[in-house]
């Protein structure tokens, strides 16, 4: 099992009790979100739409790389990975 | 951060989401606790009418009765933007074959770009919010604008760029003093470490990420003074750049509230959107007839533009699609063209900004996409002067000569 440490932005650490930072399990983008709604639930709702893909205005990186640009939730989390979950409304 | 008793946002009454409608009380928030969607201000305007506007100073606080303010705003030191001249651009319009163009030149501004208008509302409203530091990721101009506002308020900057930016650029952002950080990645990169560093740092005032909806309304007195400066009308079609789509979409939101305010009459209009072939995430889906872009990593000189993943490139797809507009790109050649056309017809020096309207502007003329009889603005976003890379390759002297009458006879330039 891999362990990742995901990045919580502020209007998601009602969830996480004010964590900015927690750890999760899975190896891929998919199973970490899915770790998290079973620590914190209610969280993958925000992160997730109805349709179960990552909602239009947020942000997931993997690492550097921005998931859209990657396998979206099928990117490989390996252990260790940096997550961060990030707000995409920002910039210009 | 938080509202207290003393908090004066002027007319602003609340934070709406752009996508879901959910609301909020006005706070230090930019994004929906449902759905993570933009928030934008929801407004009580009072009696704002053309004699009180005219009435006001000759800078954007004239429209502060439209704007997430205090009512006693210019009693604050700030950089005054705003109220920049809107050019009658025969010459070029000549040269084009456009019936009427005006060229509304933001490089006027005192930090020589739009950004300005949008640092001022924001600076208004992190004080209001009790913010202790003015913060930002910029591609430049923004740059600029934060850390000359911070300085005239006397309170810290905090700027962060990516380290390619143009040197012009760097230079006129760290003579302000204040803290400077250049970052190893593209804007996009450094968009997402503000992002990060917002959640971090409590009191720190990311102008365009915790505080942008204030900041973003501040692009809506563009629109305004377009129309005010047309003698209170609209014009038939605008051609606005592309880079977050923010000033595209709140110059069509103050066209909107003019018409509601019974300040200008109903007419319609037709907004166009201009990026560079290097970064065209919205362009290309407006082509495409996608509903939503898909992310690009930017390649083009046009700097100022180069955002791969626009905040508001959905919303600028809407507003093109309303008023029977198009987003379109140019290359970066015809950036370079297009700021030469616009200073060999009009003596303005416009910024790669600038250049992609003005190539957009031809290309859709000459597609015949713009109707050439119609009234036409286009945008001058920023200062060529800051942006020196883009054309020192391609102007030069006509000739260099001796100081003799015979050397000037001999260079065949009489």
């Amino acid at each position: 099992m891999s362990t990742v440490s995901v990045r919580i932005p502020t209007i998601l650490r009602t969830y996480t009790g004010g964590e900015s930072e927690v750890s999760a399990e899975g190896g891929t983008l998919r199973a970490v979100v899915a770790d998290l709604e079973a620590s914190y639930s209610g969280i993958s709702a925000r992160i997730l739409d109805d349709g179960g893909k990552i909602r239009r205005f947020v942000n997931v990186y993997v690492g550097d790389e921005d998931v859209r640009f990657a396998e979206g939730l099928d990117t490989p989390t390996p252990s260790g990975t940096q997550i961060s979950i990030i707000p995409a409304v920002a910039g210009g | 951060m938080a509202l207290t008793s003393a908090t004066n946002l002027g007319p602003a009454t609340a934070l709406t989401c752009r996508e879901c409608g959910h609301s909020r009380d006005l706070g230090p928030h930019y994004a929906c606790e449902e759905c993570f969607g933009p928030l934008e201000i929801s407004y009580d305007f009072g009696d704002v009418t053309r004699a009180s506007i005219e009435a006001g100073p000759r800078n954007i606080w004239r429209y502060k009765g439209l704007l997430p303010v205090p009512s006693d705003i210019e009693e604050t030191p700030n950089t005054e933007p705003g109220l920049t001249r809107l050019v009658r651009a025969d010459r070029l319009a000549g040269n084009l074959g456009l019936a009427k163009l005006w060229v509304k030149d933001d490089s006027g501004n005192p930090t020589h770009s739009f950004k300005d208008r949008v640092v001022a509302v924001a600076l208004a409203a992190a004080r209001e919010l009790g913010f202790q530091v003015l913060a930002c990721p910029s591609t430049g101009n923004l740059a600029n604008a934060v850390a000359a506002a911070a300085a005239r308020a006397g309170i810290r900057s905090a700027v962060f760029v990516p380290s390619d930016l143009e040197a012009q650029k760097i230079i006129t952002t760290a003579v302000y003093g204040g803290t400077f950080v250049t970052v190893d990645g593209n804007y996009d990169d450094v968009n997402r470490l503000a992002s990060e560093i917002a959640g971090e740092q409590e009191d720190w005032a990311f102008v365009n990420v915790n505080v942008r909806p204030y900041y973003a309304e501040g692009s809506k007195t563009l629109g305004y003074e377009i129309a005010e400066q047309l003698g209170w009308r609209l014009p038939d079609q605008i051609v606005v750049p592309v880079a977050s789509g923010s000033q595209l979409t709140k110059i069509d939101k103050a066209f909107q509230e003019l018409i509601k305010l019974g300040l200008v009459e109903d007419k319609p209009y037709r907004v166009f959107g201009a990026q560079a072939a290097g970064c065209d995430p919205v362009a290309h889906a407006f082509k495409q007839g996608w509903d939503v872009f898909r992310p690009v990593k930017p390649a083009t000189i046009a700097k100022s533009l180069a955002i791969g993943n626009p905040a508001d490139g959905t919303y600028v797809l809407d507003v093109a699609r309303r008023t029977g507009g198009t987003v379109e790109d140019v290359t970066d050649e015809q950036v370079v063209e297009g700021i030469r056309l616009l200073a060999a017809t009009e003596g303005i020096f416009g910024e790669t900004a600038g250049g992609v309207t003005v190539g957009v502007l031809k290309k859709l003329t000459e597609s015949g996409v713009l109707d050439p009889s119609a009234e036409t603005v286009i945008i001058n976003s920023g200062d060529g002067l800051k942006t020196l890379d883009a054309v020192a390759p391609v102007v030069a002297p006509t000739a260099t000569i001796a100081p003799t009458l015979a050397a000037f006879r001999a260079a065949g330039i009489a």
